[in-house]
């Protein structure tokens, strides 16, 4: 299964919610697909995509966030699965594509491959109670519309191949996604608001 | 020496009073008469993190999300969190209100934490983050309500030193 495909497949859905996403492939091929005044790329900082996440959803009840994470970047905070546990942000659904590499910065394996780490696991020892795993498009569909369904905290480790877009490139500059990312929020919330 | 029951009041008050409700920490000594209250107070949001790095994620969300935020940790956490504080809200323009308990400086009869407080100031030097000293109680609040604009109109993390003069009795 191919992260771009998985990517492709949920981007109907990602309209109406914010999305996060780390660095690297996964950003560029959810950009590829068509940016949206919606969508926060975490071009650095490994790990902190669903400490953002859990910041979102817990100060936004009336929106849905979906963070769409690595294993490179989870194995940096790992701590994250316990912090998200605790706080149960039930408007959040925490996508990690496991490649078992550090596709990004190399294609070096990470500590997942060939199944030694097993992150969903790791979130449910840290105490999430939906954790879905998915090797293939059918399974990774299912478990996605099964979170949205859900109204709780979900994580689904979807294992994908470590295969990534043949180029990279934004005509968005990192503040301006901030900025523009969070005008959006504001002008949705005054929208809202009565 | 005891950590100020009183002092606690008064910089927990001067959050509040700079309108900030959402709190996220990593609890150490200083700051646990402080958290007490947070968690106590119905109008706070307290969150816990595992490791300070996330609270710069999770004061990220909370900037999106446009809500005031204010990150307690110790020195020591924030050495911890500095990639996320350069690559995270250096990099896209975010603030960061962080009040830091200033351990291992003037009076730290502890050896563990020394190295951790004598590198603390060069380190915020040298990441260009502004700080202060807070150690008068009848200043502190104005303190971090300024320490809190300064952090939103310049988009940068923004330090307050909590010192032992403040917190300890």
């Amino acid at each position: 299964m191919e992260r771009a495909k998985c990517i492709e497949m949920i981007y109907p859905e990602l309209e109406d919610k914010l999305v996060v996403t780390i660095m690297g492939a996964c950003a560029q091929e959810l950009y590829n697909l068509g940016h949206r005044e919606n969508f926060f790329y975490l071009q650095h900082a490994m790990g902190l995509a669903s400490s953002i996440g859990l910041g979102l959803a817990r100060h936004l009840p009336d929106e849905r966030v979906i963070v769409l994470d690595g294993d490179g970047s989870v194995l940096m905070n790992l701590g994250t699965f316990t912090t998200l546990a605790r706080y149960r942000p039930t408007n959040m659904i925490h996508v990690i594509f496991d490649n078992g590499s550090l596709l990004s910065t190399g294609g070096f394996d990470s500590q997942t491959t060939s199944g030694i780490t097993d992150l969903a696991a790791i979130a449910r020892g840290a105490g999430i109670e939906h954790v879905a795993s998915a090797d293939n498009e059918l399974q990774f569909g299912e478990a996605f519309l099964e979170a949205l369904e859900l109204d709780d905290l979900s994580v689904i480790v979807a294992k994908v191949k470590a295969v990534g877009p043949d180029h990279y490139g934004m005509d968005l500059e990192l503040p301006e996604n901030a900025f523009r990312f969070r005008r959006f929020i504001r002008e949705k919330k005054q929208a809202a608001a009565p | 020496m005891p950590v100020s029951y009183e002092n606690s009041k008064v910089i927990f008050e001067g959050i509040k009073a700079a309108g900030i409700k959402s709190v996220s920490a990593l609890p150490e000594t200083w700051l646990g008469l402080l958290l007490q209250r947070a968690e106590d107070d119905p109008d706070v949001d307290l969150i816990q993190v595992a490791k300070e790095e996330e609270a710069i994620g999770i004061a990220a969300g909370a900037y999106f999300a446009g809500e005031p935020h204010i990150l307690l940790m110790q020195n020591h956490g924030f050495l911890a969190a500095i990639n996320g504080v350069v690559s995270l809200a250096q990099l896209y323009g975010i603030p960061l209100c962080m009040l830091i308990a200033f351990r291992g400086h003037w009076g730290e009869p502890y050896p563990w934490h020394t190295r951790g407080g004598i590198v603390t100031e060069e380190v915020l030097r040298a990441l260009s983050i502004p700080f202060e000293l807070a150690r008068d109680p009848d200043k502190v609040a104005q303190q971090i309500s300024e320490a809190y604009t300064f952090s939103q109109s310049s988009l940068s993390p923004v330090a307050l030193l909590l010192t032992r003069d403040l917190m300890e009795d």
